[in-house]
């Protein structure tokens, strides 16, 4: 036997480019259902709103409704699937088990959190890309402010992947998860502005829209890629990073104090 | 020699019931220390507590001179943990689950080390295998090559050999005494006590969250045991005769067998010149020594005195 009691050079980041690597193999393997999936969802979408109402109604002075709803898609791709890989992901080994096995190891709080992250982001990145790489064959968009899109997306999916480390951590089974799925982020997002202005309501539902936070995030993404929307990009990105900030403080007291990983 | 672990007044409790209660022991560098008790006594909480799965509510915990509260990053990586749950992650194969498992723990992966792990613990034919596909054995051995793939210098097997066949069982506890040999500590629990008495150097066993005894396994053996002397008498007894009373004395085999038990530390001759004085005539007798499994019995049974 060479030695069992012989460590090598402790690398203190090699904890979390493990974990990284471990999270983005994961959706990897599971391609056909992380990826292809909300895809071909994404492709459905676009072909009921851009080859088929696409060129005969707009919501939105100088642009037809293609091009009008291709940012919203784009962004739901980018926030369900955030969401959707930091939450299953975790709560898969909270339920198996196997969270025990990295609450061992010296992986710190803080890594735990920015691999997961940066894991369910760049899943998001990939679907936005994809769905916004098919889009092309319904619509060219302008993208006025290109920068300021990818920084919308880019904080989407971070607020998105805290969503679901915070949900992942509270849920009890997994009918629990599939409801801050199905019962919150859908009808949020649903709402928020992805297939109509908000301006076209009439109170009290534009109201009460601006209470939605998925709406400053979709309206700022939009009025990065069209140049225009329903309320400043200032107040869009505003909002969204505080409620990323606050998001990520939130997830990062439950993982720091160990909330219902350890007992 | 900074202890490999150093437990000082340690409690924990679930919802107001105590699990583990003020509870202190050390572990030498280079032991391997068994910890027992039935179910419920608290040994789980406590690795749980030491590997960093479960809070501490009070009470401190050292290895090899770190906090491991204080100073997690640096105790943890000089654990290794074979949890008592079986533990896996359907993703990957044994091979990608190995060579990930190392960076976890900050050390980069060792081909060599994984190969010779992968050997010792005859998980070559099964490299290719998404966990869910492999037998009961065939992961806890993988557990084990898990727990070792960053060299730990403690490592903590909880229940490792729960539900393994003997045969792999004698295998196992080979493979963890050559680990002994390179250098490294092992903490230990088991329910199977004879291997416990065989591989342990000393002993602790917990009741109700408390310790009830600490010692090395041969003295704690000799200290608790008791020896049964069984006496084949040539003519039959019709009552006990009087005088063996500190024997606690039984008949039975309708007066033929008399079953009289001695303190470890008393020898044979003495009670033989009182049998002789008595004038009982013996056919023939037999000595028997308990071991660990009565001392255990005895001290969780009675609630425990060390």
């Amino acid at each position: 036997m060479s030695g069992s009691n012989g460590q090598g050079i402790f690398r203190p980041w090699l904890p979390f480019t493990t974990l990284l690597r471990k999270e983005v193999l994961r959706f990897w393997r599971v391609a056909s259902q992380t990826l292809l999936t909300p895809i071909i969802t994404a492709s459905l979408y676009l072909f009921v709103f851009g080859a088929t109402l696409g060129e005969r109604i707009s919501v939105l002075e100088g642009f037809n409704y293609a091009q009008f709803v291709i940012p919203g898609l784009i962004m739901m791709g980018v926030i369900n699937n955030s969401f959707a890989n930091c939450s299953s992901s975790l709560f898969m080994s909270r339920y198996l088990g196997g969270i025990v096995d990295l609450l061992v190891t010296p992986v710190s709080p803080a890594q735990f959190i920015l691999a997961y992250t940066l894991a369910a982001m760049l899943r998001g990145a990939l679907v936005g890309l994809v769905t916004w790489l098919i889009s092309t064959l319904f619509a060219v968009l302008p993208w006025s402010s290109p920068l300021l899109a990818i920084l919308m997306a880019i904080l989407a999916s971070f607020l998105f992947a805290q969503f679901g480390l915070i949900a992942a951590i509270y849920a009890k089974n997994f009918d629990t998860l599939s409801m801050y799925g199905n019962f919150l982020i859908l009808p949020l997002i649903y709402l928020g502005g992805v297939f109509y202005p908000i301006s076209i309501l009439s109170a009290p539902w534009s109201n009460l829209s601006y209470l939605n936070p998925l709406f400053y995030l979709i309206d700022g993404f939009r009025h990065a890629i069209l140049g225009v929307g329903d309320i400043s990009f200032a107040l869009a990105f505003g909002v969204s990073s505080l409620l990323a900030v606050a998001l990520f403080c939130w997830a990062a007291w439950l993982i720091g104090s160990g909330k219902r990983l350890r007992s | 020699m900074e202890k490999a672990l150093h437990i000082e007044k340690l409690s924990k409790a679930f919802g107001g019931t105590p699990a583990v209660k003020n509870l202190s022991f050390d572990i030498d560098q280079g032991e391997i220390f068994g910890l027992l008790g039935p179910n419920g006594a608290g040994k789980s909480t406590t690795i749980n507590m030491v590997s960093g799965i479960c809070r501490i509510d009070t009470g401190q915990i050292t290895a090899f001179g770190y906090d491991n509260r204080t100073h997690y990053r640096q105790t943890r990586r000089m654990l290794g943990v074979v949890h008592q749950e079986i533990v896996i992650d359907n993703f990957f194969t044994i091979d990608q689950a190995l060579s990930l498992h190392a960076g976890y723990y900050g050390v980069e992966d060792d081909p060599a080390w994984r190969q010779e792990l992968i050997d010792r613990l005859d998980l070559g034919p099964h490299l290719d295998k998404v966990m869910l596909k492999l037998s009961g054995g065939m992961k806890r051995r993988f557990m084990i090559a898990k727990a070792l793939i960053h060299r730990p210098k403690l490592l903590i097997l909880d229940e490792p050999t729960a539900g393994v066949d003997v045969e792999l069982r004698h295998g196992l506890w080979d493979f963890m005494r050559e680990i002994n040999r390179n250098g490294t500590t092992i903490l230990l629990t088991t329910h199977y006590l004879e291997e416990a008495e065989q591989m342990c150097d000393r002993i602790a066993i917990m009741n109700h969250g408390e310790l009830v005894a600490l010692e090395p396994t041969r003295e704690l053996v000799r200290r608790l045991s008791r020896r049964t002397l069984k006496l084949w008498l040539d003519n039959p007894l019709e009552s006990i005769p009087a005088g063996l009373e500190a024997y606690h004395p039984r008949l039975t085999g309708n007066g033929r067998q008399l079953i009289l038990c001695l303190p470890t530390d008393q020898g044979i001759g003495e009670l033989l010149h009182q049998l002789s004085a008595l004038h009982l005539g013996v056919n023939d007798f037999e000595t028997e020594q308990s071991g660990l499994e009565e001392v255990f019995l005895q001290l969780t049974r009675s609630g425990g005195d060390s």
